[in-house]
């Protein structure tokens, strides 16, 4: 069993299409991996593990009496629980929506139900997917396989965490500022935002509408890969939802190349300031493309200096208008206050228990820079460097086919270090947020630890809207160098879990 | 509430210019609502039209509806407004629990429409031009009902509840520029105004216009400043007004009341009045200021609304005719006296009467039923003429009647009655009651026989050319038929008689 559930993806796709092994199996051999490291870890709020097993075997009756089955079919997953779905809660990782389970299935949870993906539960998440560390979470934070004293990253720490400790071989993640490849840089695993519109936000609890994309987790490129080409494609229910295909990432990433690729390294992020193991592990894996046939640029990208400062406006400003309907008058907690409750009072109550201090921190700060008064000042100008940035990034595309950057400063920190100083929090996402702002795709791929820590570290590719193949083209030939130069996998350098 | 002073009307005007501004918003009848598929109709059972996105659940997503798109561009084009290339949406933030998402999709800052004017004839005959700033496109709230209060106001209630059928109905707003220079007549031109413009989306066919329901309502600013002096006067917006009736009362008491303040050397509040149809005054709503702060910003879940201008003249060319020389081609026609069809366009009869043209009356005789029998019945009843039981086709009906002879005026003025009182259509009514005219020549000559019997000198009188003396004769013969005979018929007989 214990082998089964270090399997990528692609493997039992292979295994299941053989009959060397069922589904169910499959299924079963993660949901015992929950029972012994689900506690420790803390990367679910929700289990959905009997109706796992229900698809499972569904799946094995199909396949049993020859009829086609979706590709992913039969591999097990599991869900960030900012997306809605209709057999489980769908909390986004606040107190205000506790035991709310929505009358509709996101899109994206349609399509893995169509693929026939056995759904395992929803992950944990900071409250609405607001920091860098699951500590905002308000069902407790998740943990980093790799060292449970450190953050699993943020906020789909769940979703890395469940990848990374072998709870699930794929999950579903969201990234508005990095909460994709943040977590996968930190935790050894792979994480993608695609291009915005690649993929629908429809049952997306949003945080920043204009931020906010929804991507694949997986310990390889080709699975992730393989789960876009599920989750992806064209929605008339999200209206910014792209029409066009973006091709085949399978294919992609299986033609894994980088001869003959010109790689821009953004001066801004080539590592001046990270942790020195970070630095170390990046200059290597530039070698490593250079040798492997691609030619390194630099590329210049003024504006990101502004970057965070932008996101920092523009995503609250959105985010104190999302959350406006958090009101308990239609759904969620309610919390009458003594005396007379007026509405207001009582929207008020609810919202003052309800929301924790990153979400009414985000939400102050987004409705002042609304205001009438500091419009033009604030929400106006982020607006403005957010154009800066797109024109950055078109520039260093004319350039160069992908841009390069580590994908975080540092590697995992440990629980309570950053979470009372915010500023420093929101630095971790100071490589991954530009590509929000531009609405561009971007790849965390694990390039080894850092010598200081033995923790991991992740190379983030960037490529121009669209391109999401690029970024599975480059990051699956980079990952085939390294676990041809390891021998092995990243995560077979991770210290066993009690029980695995 | 005192009632307020007023100054005398004529005194408003001898002291102050008036500077109107009207706020006007169509409902369109789409068949679902303007951002999701819900049936767009909010007479049924309270939240039975609902889904996640009009009761705006989390994660749900606004979609535009195409059909409202169109009508839309359809009555700015009416209106005489250029199209914007890119109408962009914005959400105004406020929270209100009848506003499921605790902001309005709107097109705050890209009106789709923009620009236009409409020429507006009041009953005098004085004609005025009235500037159209913008048309845009915005959603309906939900409806509240208070419970337990004195008023019906939230104030004072014990709770109040929600309907969302309302939420998310597409809405057209119209907003006039400042309008100077009506004087006396700037109520007469509110109303008029409001009429032209429900004239224009009937007409169209986008909205069924409907005062009565809802379907057009309009929010009057009025503001007043001594004559001479440039700086516009502080101004009032009065809401509520749903009948054009009480537009142009509720303008003349805004203007009265402000009077009576200014001269009076105090200053007028800037705020939102309610009108009381009952009470005929206004009373203070909520102070508004310029500073209200609904922190506008684009909606970031939809993408600008980009109007082909393959579409926009497609539109274009299926405008029907412009309401104002369909009048001067309706007067033409019918052939009316100015003060007649004057008459029939300040009554709102123009389309019964052209339906009933339609139908086969004459003109005056059409003419002379609606104005001078139905909306004579219906102001009685305090009733509109829409609401009268009666079809067009059904007045053609009775109009012909009289014009073949089958009956005479007296007769079809109870068939009118009965019609009213749903006894069925005027055929069966003339029928049923036996009440066609007694047409058959000898039954008259018997009946004048008998009568010229009794008063054997009247044939001589009439060979002697007092032809009035016959008038005994026909009363008598009137009298025996029950009134079920054609006079003229009669008196064509007698005078045959005596010529003999
Ligand atoms: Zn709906």
């Amino acid at each position: 069993m214990s082998e089964l559930i270090r399997k990528n993806a692609s493997e039992l796709v292979e295994m299941l299409a053989k009959g060397e092994v069922s589904s169910v199996e499959i299924t079963q051999a993660h949901i015992d991996q929950i029972s012994k490291v689900g506690d420790a870890v803390h990367s679910f709020l929700h289990l959905t593990t009997e109706n796992a097993l229900a698809v499972a075997k569904e799946v094995d009756r199909r396949r049993a009496s020859g009829e086609s089955l979706p590709a992913l079919a039969g591999v097990p997953i599991a869900v960030k629980d900012n997306l809605t779905t209709t057999d489980a809660p769908t909390t986004a990782g606040s107190k205000i929506l506790e035991g709310w389970i929505a009358p509709y299935d996101a899109t994206v949870v349609t399509r893995l139900r169509q693929e026939m993906m056995p759904i395992l539960g929803k992950t944990n998440l900071d409250e609405f997917a607001m920091g860098s560390s699951t500590e905002f979470s308000a069902y407790g934070p998740s943990k980093n396989p790799w060292d449970l004293t450190r953050i699993p990253g943020g906020s789909g720490g769940g979703s890395s965490s469940v990848v990374s400790s072998f709870q699930s071989p794929l999950a579903i993640g969201s990234d508005t500022g990095g909460s994709i490849r943040f977590p996968g840089a930190v935790t050894g695993t792979v994480g993608i935002k695609p291009t915005y519109g690649a993929v629908s936000r429809y049952g997306l609890i949003a945080l920043a509408s204009s931020l906010d994309q929804i991507g694949p987790v997986a310990r390889s490129v080709l699975d992730a890969a393989l789960l876009q080409d599920v989750i992806g494609g064209y929605d008339p229910r999200d209206s910014t939802s792209l029409k066009d295909s973006l091709g085949s990432m399978v294919e992609a990433a299986k033609s894994g190349s980088l001869k003959g690729k010109k790689v821009g390294v953004i001066k801004q992020l080539s590592g001046a300031g990270f942790q020195q193991g970070v630095q170390n592990r990046f200059a290597e894996a530039l070698k490593l493309i250079t040798d492997a046939g691609a030619e390194i640029v630099e590329v210049d990208c003024p504006s990101f200096e502004y970057a965070i400062d932008a996101y920092y406006l523009i995503l609250p400003a959105e985010a104190s208008s999302n959350l406006a309907k958090f009101d308990s008058v239609r759904f969620g907690m309610r919390v009458t206050p003594e005396g007379n409750p007026t509405i207001e009072r009582v929207m008020a109550a609810t919202r003052e228990a309800g929301f924790g201090p990153e979400v009414k921190r985000r939400i102050i700060l987004g409705t002042y820079a609304l205001s009438a008064g500091s419009f033009d000042k604030f929400y106006g100008a982020a607006l403005k460097v957010r154009t800066l940035i797109q024109r950055d990034f078109d520039a260093a595309f004319a350039n160069a086919d992908v841009l390069v950057s580590p994908t975080a400063p540092t590697t995992a920190f440990k629980f309570g270090e950053k979470v009372a100083d915010p500023l420093a929090m929101y630095l971790n996402d100071i490589a991954t947020i530009p590509a929000n702002l531009a609405g561009i795709p971007g790849i965390s791929v694990p390039i080894g630890l850092a010598d200081e820590d033995q923790l991991p570290v992740g190379i983030q590719f960037l490529a121009p809207a669209h391109k999401d193949a690029a970024l599975y083209e480059v990051g699956a030939a980079l990952e085939g160098i390294l676990e041809g130069i390891w021998g092995k996998r990243m995560m077979d350098f991770a210290p066993k879990l009690e029980g695995n | 509430m005192a009632k307020a002073n007023l100054m005398d009307y004529d005194k408003a005007l001898e002291l102050y210019e008036v500077v109107i501004g009207l706020e006007v918003h169509i409902e369109l009848n789409t068949k679902t609502k303007m951002f999701c598929g819900c049936k767009n109709d909010f007479g049924d059972e309270p939240n039975t039209n609902v889904c996640p996105i009009c009761i705006g659940l989390p994660g749900s997503l606004p979609v535009v509806n195409r059909k409202a798109v169109e009508s839309s561009i359809s009555i700015g084009l009416a209106l005489g407004c250029s199209i914007a290339p890119t109408g962009g949406f914005s959400r105004k933030n406020y929270f209100y629990p009848d506003l499921a998402k605790n902001y309005q999709t709107s097109q705050f800052r890209d009106p789709i429409a923009f620009d236009g004017q409409l020429d507006v004839e009041v009953p005098s005959g004085n004609k005025f031009t009235v500037l159209i700033e913008r048309a845009h496109m915005e959603e309906d709230a939900g409806k509240l009902t208070h419970i337990g209060g004195a008023t019906g106001r939230i104030q004072g209630a014990e709770y109040s509840l929600v309907d969302y059928n309302r939420a998310g109905v597409p809405l057209v707003e119209i907003v006039t520029k400042p309008v100077f220079g009506a004087g006396a007549e700037a109520p007469e031109l509110a109303a008029a105004y409001v009429r032209s413009i429900r004239e224009i989306v009937k007409a169209l066919g986008v909205s069924d216009a409907r005062m009565e329901r809802g379907n057009v309502r309009c929010d009057a600013n009025v503001s007043i400043r001594p004559h001479g002096q440039d700086k516009l006067g502080t101004r009032t917006e009065t809401k509520n007004v749903n009948s054009l009736r009480s537009i142009e009362r509720a303008v003349r008491y805004e203007i009265q009341r402000q009077a009576a303040i200014l001269s009076a050397g105090g200053t007028i509040t800037q705020e939102t009045r309610h009108w009381h149809e009952d009470k005929g005054s206004t009373s203070s709503g909520r102070p508004k200021s310029d500073a209200d702060d609904y922190r506008y910003f684009p909606e970031p879940d939809l993408v600008p609304v980009e109007p082909s201008t393959e579409l926009i003249e497609k539109l274009r060319a299926l405008l029907p005719e412009n309401p104002a020389d369909r009048r001067k081609r309706l007067a033409a026609e019918w052939g009316f006296a100015e003060m007649e069809f004057r008459d029939v366009v300040n009554a709102g009869l123009m389309d019964f009467i052209e339906e009933a043209v339609a139908a086969g009356a004459k003109p005056q005789a059409a003419r002379k039923w609606y104005s001078g029998e139905i909306a004579r019945i219906a102001n009685s009843e305090d009733k509109d003429v829409s609401e009268m039981n009666i079809t067009p086709a059904q007045v053609a009906e009775i109009a012909t009647l009289v014009e073949s002879g089958k009956i005479n005026d007296r007769i079809a003025r109870e068939v009118l009655s009965a019609v009213l009182a749903g006894e069925g259509s005027p055929t069966e009514i003339v029928s049923s009651r036996n009440l066609e005219v007694v047409s058959d020549d000898g039954a008259l000559i018997a009946a004048i026989d008998e009568a010229l019997a009794k008063q054997p000198d009247v044939l001589e009188k009439i060979r002697e050319g007092k032809v009035q003396a016959a008038g005994a004769v026909i009363g008598a013969v009137m009298q025996a038929m029950k009134g079920q005979a054609d006079a003229a018929r009669v008196r064509e007989l007698v005078l045959e008689r005596a010529n003999q």
